[in-house]
């Protein structure tokens, strides 16, 4: 009775998040769905729809993370200065907000951009970023950072005593790969497509400016029309569905191909794998120098672009990044506080919890904004919950991100120390206290500024909440570019960047100083 | 011991002043609110005479309007599309606006008493005569032109100029729009969610022509001193598009929504429109516009379907549209 | 009296069966091939492993519906027996309040435990700081913190060289002849048996043996221990 008491209340919390998170993606799916008096039937277009979101979802994945291994793997066993500035800096594009890095691809790849002018003073043709093409170039683009980061985790987590042991049998790069490299990718490179694929399940905004014209109709942009254009909201409910059952499909595919390995608990830090000469040097530094340029080049056109606006820079923009900055700071402290007893719950086994904790990446923002605009009508004026719903929802929207950071290490602290924990009786608060949040301080920091650099760039789902005293920065920039303001909206956009890695840093160098 | 007082004195004060200024709720567009936006000019004008607080609520102005229905706390709603006015007036939401129609300068006739228009502009290609030293003198030559010359647009789906266009080729080419639409498509590098993404590409230099507004020149001139953006103008007709306000008819204060709709049709508000919205204000005098309104080349002709015409019309124009380009 | 009443453990076609009864106090041996399930039976005992019958009771009480760290026990494991990111004295405090939660007289008896272990003025290190003996140590003065009936070892000082083996065993020897404690002690090595413990248990094909004497068991083992120990009989 005790024990089942006890047992108990440690699932309560996680109990608690994953029923707050799947009752805001299916509650709000049924208010819009009740609202318009059920499920309505779906177009022929809407298959084509569902088509080009499967396709370009996952031709991006695939890509993401076949070009994230060789690219992880350069990283996992190079040392060179400044090794751990480039892991940070690799993150930038996934960081940054979404109508930023399509301004910042544009400068680079557009058709005015540095590569196709370059391509033209060569001589050579010039390549289009518009069309299907362009809209997997920004997935990759901005999905690249994060599959490099799961996977290097993975590598991180080949057991030091199993790395001496190829050491000392004289195994070679070939041998590497095949006995300690592979079983860790067939562990990890699931889980990693998985994330790419349902992130470019939503995709919007960059699959519309990029996509060159209406074959490039995703689902989301099914949605956007069933709402604003049919006035269909019940079709709109039908295709939010779909989606959720598209992220249910792919997570049961997901965990039947990933074999999740048990890591041994690795006692000694500054694992290395032994690093190979000749050519696999060459590709290494290639795959890095590439990477950068790939990924750094369009951050510095963007920046470049708007730093000199930052000074004519309209004054309401300082209260609405405010604004932003604390939303983001309560969205990221939010987003751990739902996701961290999630994490631990599926280490101890709970995957029904990891599939509510992935349901917000594929939950249709506009289907949420409408449907809590139903529920909480009756509750407060809609324009005095803004900011809170602003935040809450980023939270919700940040866990799963959160969850693939957290889940690893939250396994690893289990067969570390949860026998010790249990026999010493440590649990509870206590446990959080002087275990959980000393072990996982680092990825902790790290979720929470992912968390937070989100909720920065979020444009929100919150149109239907919007009060003119509520403006967040991305909501004052798009008002910029709406009123012809380029100059100062390159600015704002200059200034959301900097103010998202700042944040994003500061999250990050906090879990790293309260990491024991 | 005086701060105290002091500020309960205030409290009673400011609570006192607080009960008796009704609330005056008006529903508007996310650009009202901006500092740049019409919004503060006009909750300042408004207020001098009319003894309320004016509160704008921004943001999806239809959509919010109707999930609300008649226990919607709006007074008042401004920025209405015209491509919405169908749907809004069968939610038998509004009140009719009582204002004399007659005294709008708006190029085509309005006689509409429940959405009274406050600006106008019609839909244009926009580009620079830096980049593009020849552009296309009629839509036809438009269509003719070689596939080369790129044009950024909006998806009718999620934007309301995205829309206009597709009326607009409706319009000028009627049952012919598949076909022009078939020469049209290899010249759109892309299609937009809206008309800000558009805008912001042409003004990067990725487009030659971009999809917007005979207004648009105006706000290069006014606020940049540039003159180099044009909007091409067409024998075969622009397409016409408003702005609209109306009451609220489970408003429990008519006589202020009667105030606000004066005041629309004020010389005070139609005075600072122009510059507010970069569009046309619905009542002018050509000595009432700026300056760099005035020299703004005007279409010959004004295309416009009636809200019925266009209601018809939408979702066949959107198949076509979709057709076209193989969507 | 610690009392397993026909226990059964099943994990998959594996099974361990135990039928058994150690007096307070008592120092026991646990032998047995690899993989007989030596661990497994101690596990069972701290709560870690789960019964598919029987009964394991201490003084009469059935230890089912307890958590691990509520059974009148202390547990060494193999490895894992010290958080690296805690203090050795907070990782002592965690034996007298698992929440931390200590005043001066608990730093106190701390700082006491540690001078038993010969580890005084090491409070403040943290465990990487310390050789594997030491480690051992600060785990042994946890366990006497915690004054449980029953002290568990599974091979927690295997790592360690025969010399400093060989004194840990008598510091354990101590300690628990100082609480009365019952001692299983999991062990590959005979003479750690015979110095340590007085009686032994035999695990060995799915079934727990004895309690035996530990030296007529080992001068003249059963087929299934004389195989592991090399005595091929």
């Amino acid at each position: 009775m005790a024990g089942g008491l006890r047992r108990l209340s440690a699932g309560l919390p996680a109990g608690l998040a994953a029923g707050a998170l799947a009752l805001l993606v299916l509650g709000t799916l049924g208010a819009v769905a009740r609202q318009a008096g059920g499920f309505g039937g779906l177009r022929g277009s809407d298959l084509g729809a569902l088509r080009f979101t499967l396709m370009q979802a996952g031709a991006s994945a695939l890509i993401s993370v076949a070009l994230a291994v060789p690219l992880a793997r350069a990283i996992a066993r190079r040392r060179w200065p400044g090794r751990q500035a480039f892991v940070t800096a690799l993150g930038a594009p996934f960081l940054m907000p979404v109508i930023v890095a399509v301004m910042a691809l544009i400068a680079v790849f557009g058709r005015s951009g540095a590569l196709n002018r370059g391509l033209d003073a060569l001589g050579l043709p010039t390549l289009s970023i518009y069309g299907p093409q362009g809209v997997v170039l920004a997935h990759v683009f901005l999905n690249l950072p994060f599959a490099a980061r799961m996977i290097l985790q993975g590598w991180a987590t080949i057991p030091a005593e199993r790395i001496r042991l190829a050491r000392s049998l004289g195994f070679g790069p070939a041998e590497i790969a095949r006995h300690l490299e592979r079983p860790m990718l067939r562990a990890v490179l699931p889980g990693a497509v998985l994330a790419v694929f349902l992130v470019c399940l939503t995709s919007f905004a960059v699959a519309m400016t990029l996509g060159g014209g209406p074959r490039a109709t995703t689902l989301e942009l099914a949605i956007y029309q069933a709402f604003r254009f049919d006035f269909d909201p019940g079709r709109a409910a039908s295709l939010g569905l779909l989606q959720v059952a598209l992220c249910l499909a792919a997570l049961a595919a997901a965990a039947r191909v990933a074999r999740p390995e048990p890591l041994g608990a690795g006692l000694e830090q500054g694992r290395a794998l032994p690093a190979p000469g000749g050519w696999r040097r060459l590709g290494d530094g290639l795959a890095i120098a590439l990477a950068t340029l790939f990924l750094l080049a369009p951050l510095a056109a963007v920046t470049a672009r708007g730093l000199a606006g930052l000074a004519d820079l309209p004054p309401g923009i300082w209260p609405a990044a405010a604004r932003s900055l604390w939303v983001a700071v309560g969205s990221g402290v939010l987003t751990l506080v739902l996701a961290l007893p999630l994490a631990l719950g599926v280490a101890r086994g709970g995957r029904g919890l990891e599939l509510a904790g992935m349901l917000p990446l594929v939950a249709s923002p506009l289907v949420l904004g409408t449907g809590l605009f139903l529920l909480l009508r009756p509750l407060a004026a809609p324009a005095d919950l803004a900011l809170p719903v602003t935040l809450a929802v980023n939270a919700a929207l940040s866990v799963p991100f959160a969850l693939r950071i957290l889940i690893p290490p939250a396994r690893q602290l289990r067969d570390d120390y949860g026998r010790l924990a249990a026999a010493l009786d440590l649990r509870g608060l206590a446990r959080l206290r002087l275990l959980v949040l000393p072990r996982l301080a680092r990825p902790l920091g790290f979720a929470g500024g992912v968390a937070a650099a989100f909720s920065m760039g979020d444009l929100g789902v919150i149109a239907l909440f919007a009060a003119p005293d509520r403006a967040t920065l991305p909501f004052y920039l798009y008002g910029l570019m709406g009123s012809y303001r380029l100059d100062a909206a390159a600015a704002a956009a200059t200034l959301l960047v900097a103010l998202t890695f700042a944040l994003f840093w500061a999250f990050d160098q906090g879990g790293r100083r309260a990491s024991a | 011991m005086k701060t105290p007082l002091m500020l309960a004195g205030l409290l009673i004060a400011t609570s006192a002043v607080a009960d008796e200024t009704p609330v005056f709720t008006v529903y508007a567009p996310d650009y009202f609110a901006s500092d740049w936006g019409p919004g503060p000019a006009i909750e300042a004008g408004f207020e001098k005479t009319c003894g309320c607080d004016l509160r704008f609520v921004t943001g999806d102005l239809l959509p919010r309007l109707m999930l609300e229905g008649a226990t919607t706390e709006a007074d008042a709603v401004i920025g209405l599309n015209t491509d919405v006015t169908a749907r809004a007036r069968a939610t038998g939401l509004f009140a009719p606006h009582g204002q004399d129609t007659s005294a709008l300068t708006l190029p085509i006739a309005w006689s509409d008493d429940i959405f009274l228009p406050f600006n106008w502009g019609e839909t244009a290609f926009v580009y620079d005569e830096t980049r593009l030293a020849n552009p296309p003198k009629s839509f036809a030559e438009l269509l003719e032109a070689p596939d080369d010359l790129k044009i950024v647009i909006q998806d009718p789906r999620s934007s309301i100029s995205g829309l206009a266009l597709l009326l607009w080729v409706k319009a000028v080419y009627g049952d012919e729009a598949p076909a022009a639409w078939a020469k049209l498509a290899p010249k759109v590098l892309t299609v937009t969610k809206g008309w800000s993404e558009s805008y912001g590409l042409f003004s990067e230099g990725e487009a030659d022509m971009v999809m917007s507004y005979t207004t648009s020149p105006a706000y290069h001139i006014i606020a940049e001193g540039d003159t180099t953006k044009h909007a091409a103008i067409f024998p075969e007709g622009h397409y016409f598009m408003t702005e609209l306000a109306a009451r609220i008819a489970t408003s429990d204060q008519p006589e202020l929504g009667q105030a606000f709709m004066a005041y629309i049709m004020s010389d005070d508000f139609q005075g600072m429109i122009a510059t507010a919205n970069w569009s046309y204000p619905a009542r002018f005098t050509p000595e009432s516009l700026p300056e760099g309104f005035r020299t703004l080349p005007r279409p010959a002709r004004t295309l416009f379907y009636s809200e019925t015409e266009a209601e018809a019309l939408r979702r066949p124009a959107l198949d076509e549209w979709l057709a076209a380009f193989g969507g | 009296m610690l009392r397993l009443e026909e226990v059964k453990i099943r994990q998959g076609d594996w099974q361990l069966a135990a039928d058994l009864s150690l007096a307070p106090g008592a120092r026991m041996a646990v032998l047995g091939p690899s993989g007989a399930g030596k661990s497994t039976l101690l596990g069972a005992v701290a709560g870690f492993v789960p019964l598919a019958a029987g009964r394991i009771l201490w003084e009469g009480r059935d230890l089912a519906p307890l958590e691990p760290g509520a059974r009148p026990l202390s547990i060494l494991f193999q490895d894992q027996n010290l958080f690296a990111h805690l203090s050795v004295a907070q990782n002592l405090g965690l034996g007298i309040s698992p929440a931390l939660r200590l005043t001066r007289a608990d730093h106190a008896r701390i700082d006491r435990a540690l001078e038993r272990v010969g580890l005084a003025g090491m409070g403040a290190r943290k465990p990487h700081a310390l050789s594997g003996g030491q480690q051992g140590r600060v785990a042994l003065a946890r366990a006497l913190l915690r004054a449980r009936p029953m002290l568990l070892l599974d091979e927690p000082f295997a790592a360690l060289g025969p010399a400093l083996k060989s004194e840990m065993l008598d510091l354990v020897a101590e300690i628990a002849a100082e609480s009365g404690s019952l001692v299983l002690l999991v062990t590959h090595d005979p003479a750690d048996a015979l110095r340590f413990a007085p009686h032994a248990l035999v695990v060995a094909e799915g079934r727990t043996q004895g309690p035996f004497d530990t030296a007529p068991l080992l001068a003249d083992p059963p087929p299934a221990l004389a195989a592991y120990l090399g005595r091929g009989g």
